[in-house]
């Protein structure tokens, strides 16, 4: 199975700029499916982004968080190259991790 | 008295009959003509817009839109189903034949001919439904049409044609004819509690706002499907769209991959001749 995480960084200056894309259902536990019984919440819980190990971007999410989010920020440092550990964890303790390198 | 109401109808008869006749042979089927006023009255309407910009539906018609799109197209949504629909199409069935075994150039670069005009069976052969044809060919369960493995898997092969020009053939068969001719008065026909036409929309209106959307212009909408829709949530193919459409209207959609929706899809296609595939695509 392929990744559930897309991110592309690119360090422009002394700031880098991240994009990622998670794929995950999001589901807020108040929906119901066709046959009308409840879709139970399952939901990420907690979204890191590490730069060389240390936390640059932490989210904790909830259930009004669209399925397969989008995040996009820029912080301060972080050159072409460095690695950029992304995961996330979700209310079912699932989790996914990748990395990526900054271009 | 009688006599007289008689004639008065005889001779309202004639002349209805008489009058039809011309009314018809000037309306007789000429697809090439056909298609040029359809770009044209598009491109009147919108005069600032290049063809190719028509393919991509509403973000062309708005500035805010178009930024929005700009950016996200960077990264965009159809991007999973993308990647799972490139994986479904390189994987062997089980008979260890493939999807590229059924098509053209392997299947690569082809969703530009498609729907075609199969002149065995007389009846339009829509993308999907070759698809599905080539699953059951080799022994596989069809997909629905509508969504998730259909989606994915045109998806990568609209990606495959990106850019090349919709290059729809009406064969020099009257049943081809009659198909685009059907498919055209499809399109124009009311229908639904709404007693709305697919022209009332996408023709009449493209650039308005219906509610919070802005509504796309007929031309070229086929060109960028399937697509990410953020009110499905998820991707949809073009039976989906049809089906919806027909169901906003409060009408009762048909089944998908059905003889009126194939003939549409042929008709709608044939006038977007020239303009490129975009497709996957996003719409709000």
């Amino acid at each position: 199975m392929a990744s559930t995480i897309r991110v592309r960084a690119t360090a422009n200056g002394d700031t880098t700029e991240v994009q990622a894309l998670i794929q995950h259902p999001m589901d807020s536990g108040f929906v119901k499916d066709a046959k009308g019984d409840l879709i139970p919440p399952h939901f990420i819980q907690q979204v890191t982004f590490e730069v060389n190990g240390k936390a640059v971007f932490v989210a904790d999410w909830g259930t009004a968080v669209s399925k397969d989010p989008y995040v996009k920020f820029s912080f301060k440092g972080g050159n072409k190259g460095d690695d950029l550990k992304i995961s996330w964890v979700d209310n079912k303790g699932e989790t996914d991790t990748t990395t990526a390198k900054i271009a | 008295m009688r006599t007289a109401i008689q004639i008065i109808l005889t001779a309202l008869a004639l002349v209805t009959v008489a009058s039809g006749a011309p009314a018809k042979a000037a309306d007789s089927v000429d697809p090439a003509a056909d298609a040029k006023a359809f770009q044209k009255y598009f491109t009147d309407k919108f005069p600032k817009l290049k063809l190719s910009d028509f393919v991509n539906g509403p973000y062309s018609l708005n500035e805010d839109m178009h930024r929005q799109w700009v950016e996200k197209e960077e990264f965009p949504p159809y991007q999973f189903s993308l990647d799972a629909g490139k994986e479904m199409f390189e994987k062997p069935f089980k008979n260890g034949k493939s999807y590229a075994d059924c098509f053209a150039d392997k299947g690569i670069g082809v969703r530009q001919n498609f729907p075609t005009f199969d002149e065995k069976e007389g009846k339009v052969i829509t993308l999907e439904l070759a698809l599905n044809r080539c699953r059951e060919a080799n022994g596989e369960a069809p997909f629905s049409y509508v969504k998730d493995d259909m989606a994915a898997l045109t998806a990568y092969m609209a990606f495959t044609s990106r850019g090349k020009p919709f290059d729809i053939k009406i064969p020099n068969d009257p049943r081809a004819l009659a198909a685009f001719e059907n498919g055209r008065e499809y399109f124009y026909t009311r229908r639904g509690q709404l007693n709305f036409s697919c022209a009332s929309c996408h023709v009449q209106n493209p650039g308005e706002r219906i509610r919070a959307e802005i509504l796309a212009p007929a031309l070229g909408i086929l060109n960028a499907m399937p697509i990410y829709r953020s009110e499905w949530g998820g991707m949809g193919t073009i039976s989906r769209r049809f089906v919806t459409c027909n169901t906003q209207t409060r009408g009762v959609p048909l089944d998908p991959q059905s003889d009126e929706y194939r003939d549409l899809e042929y008709y709608l296609s044939y006038v977007s001749n020239g303009l490129p595939i975009s497709g996957p695509g996003a719409r709000p």
